[in-house]
């Protein structure tokens, strides 16, 4: 892990002489790549949110006994359940592992804008929870007969994922510099992050049910105003949270 | 140690005669309302208390940029003194809308976009204060502490919008509301006069709050330092 981090500032030296979005850009990208090659090579982060996922769909078999009727109605919501449940998990994970061995402090060191450090974790979280998602719509479709490949069913997963890993990120790093980090995370993201999960639970049901798009837009519009606001404030606030 | 302020003692004296004429005000002055009759007279605490919850909130926001911004530590004990009696009185918010809704709506609770909020907006500040606890370093706790107060600001009324796109039964008795809300009813006169001063004596009381426990940071500040001059 520290070689990595070495990786990046060296990285980033040769580029101090680029144009400075270039550079934000390139040091943006070694954090992606940092951490996708680090999860090539140990798989923790994902094979235990795969699991953890599955698991959740199976104890929501038996909770909600999930009948043809009652899957129209009920899908989007164990599905977006299952997707924060195992999306906390993957986030507090992929913070913990920067903060344990001091990798953090590591990245802080780089001579990169903060920035650039939260959206490069935050766009590595992003990618974890889309190939979560890429792996569990198909296996639901197949367990429960059910057709998820909607177009629009994907744009409101896709986007209510952006809104969740936006905050998520912001309060992983906070969440992982307290004393009680692994408790705390789900209970700071949860009401925070109310709005998004309505919305992308909201507009996947009335995807599912065929409803007219003018009945859908609304939804579809409140989750992209919240991925912009609060993509802005956590990239306004990151350097406060990360400073020492 | 510094002694009570003054003007505290007078603002004291002020928030409390306040409070008395206002109890008396809406028990005896504002009529009777003809549907619902004496369980009526709560929603002027009711609205009240909400509206010091929200300006509670919103406090603690500002004031949490105001520390980003300038660092002070003045502005820390300034945020959480605001969040502390926020979450008071909007609890007391809730509480009384129970009291209210139990006869009106013929249940104690329902999830209308105003009760999702309200709860939205306790638990909220429940991780704030949760997340403070978790931390021993000031700077960082106060540093965390603002972040999450503003995030949390902003997620509010997002919060209310997703929840609105539900239909709605709460009534709204200023401007416009839905029509199929259930217990909307019209102002009189003494009925206004009565919501207006509830208004102004529960922002008096907030203020009288804010400025005790503010001081209480303070002189808690005070002796964690002469602690530690005692140590060294």
């Amino acid at each position: 892990m520290n070689s990595d981090a070495q990786l990046v500032t060296s990285d980033a030296h040769q580029t101090a002489s680029d144009s400075p979005l270039r550079s934000f850009l390139r040091a943006t990208a070694a954090i992606i790549w940092k951490d996708l090659s680090a999860e090539l090579r140990s798989r923790e982060l994902l094979s235990a949110m795969l699991v953890f996922a599955l698991l959740v769909i199976l104890i929501f078999n038996f909770a909600l006994d999930l009948d043809v009727e009652a899957r129209n109605s009920v899908t989007a919501g164990v599905l977006w359940v299952t997707f924060s449940f195992a999306g906390t998990l993957g986030l507090n994970r992929s913070m913990a592992v920067e903060k344990d061995r001091g990798c953090l402090d590591g990245l802080l060191l780089a001579p990169v804008d903060r920035s650039a450090i939260y959206f490069g974790k935050a766009i590595g979280n992003l990618i974890f929870m889309l190939l979560i998602e890429i792996i569990v719509l198909p296996v639901y479709s197949a367990l429960y007969n059910i057709n998820l490949f909607i177009p629009g069913l994907l744009a409101v997963t896709v986007l209510g994922s952006i809104g969740y890993v936006a905050v998520g990120t912001l309060l992983a790093t906070m969440a992982v510099q307290t004393r009680t980090r692994d408790i705390l995370l789900p209970i700071l993201l949860f009401p925070v992050v109310l709005p998004v999960l309505l919305g992308a639970v909201k507009g996947s049901t009335f995807f599912l049910e065929g409803r007219e798009m003018s009945d859908i837009w609304p939804w579809i519009n409140l989750l992209i105003t919240f991925d912009v606001i609060f993509t802005a404030i956590a990239f306004m606030v990151f350097d406060y949270i990360v400073e020492e | 140690m510094e002694s009570k302020p003054r003007f505290l003692s007078i603002l004291d004296l002020v928030s409390l005669t306040l409070l008395l004429v206002a109890s008396g005000l809406v028990f005896f002055y504002a009529p009777m309302e003809a549907v619902m009759g004496q369980v009526q007279r709560v929603f002027y605490f009711h609205v009240a208390a909400g509206w010091v919850g929200m300006l509670g909130f919103l406090v603690a926001a500002v004031a949490g940029i105001f520390y980003l911004r300038t660092n002070d530590h003045k502005w820390d004990v300034v945020g959480l003194s605001s969040v502390e009696i926020g979450m008071v009185f909007a609890f007391i918010n809730i509480v009384t809308g129970s009291i209210w809704a139990r006869p009106i709506w013929n249940t104690w609770w329902t999830w209308d976009p105003r009760l999702t909020t309200a709860t939205v907006m306790e638990l909220i500040y429940a991780a704030y204060l949760m997340l403070r606890s978790g931390i021993e370093d000031p700077d960082r706790r106060a540093r965390f502490g603002a972040v999450y107060a503003i995030l949390g600001f902003v997620s509010v009324p997002m919060t209310f919008f997703s929840a609105r796109l539900f239909r709605t039964i709460h009534p709204v008795v200023i401007g416009t509301g839905d029509p199929s809300a259930q217990g909307t009813f019209n102002m009189t006169p003494k009925m206004l006069q009565t919501f207006l001063f509830g208004l102004l004596t529960f922002s008096f009381i907030y203020a009288d709050l804010l400025w005790h426990r503010v001081r209480l940071g303070k002189l808690n500040d005070k002796i964690e330092q002469k602690k530690l001059e005692a140590i060294s």
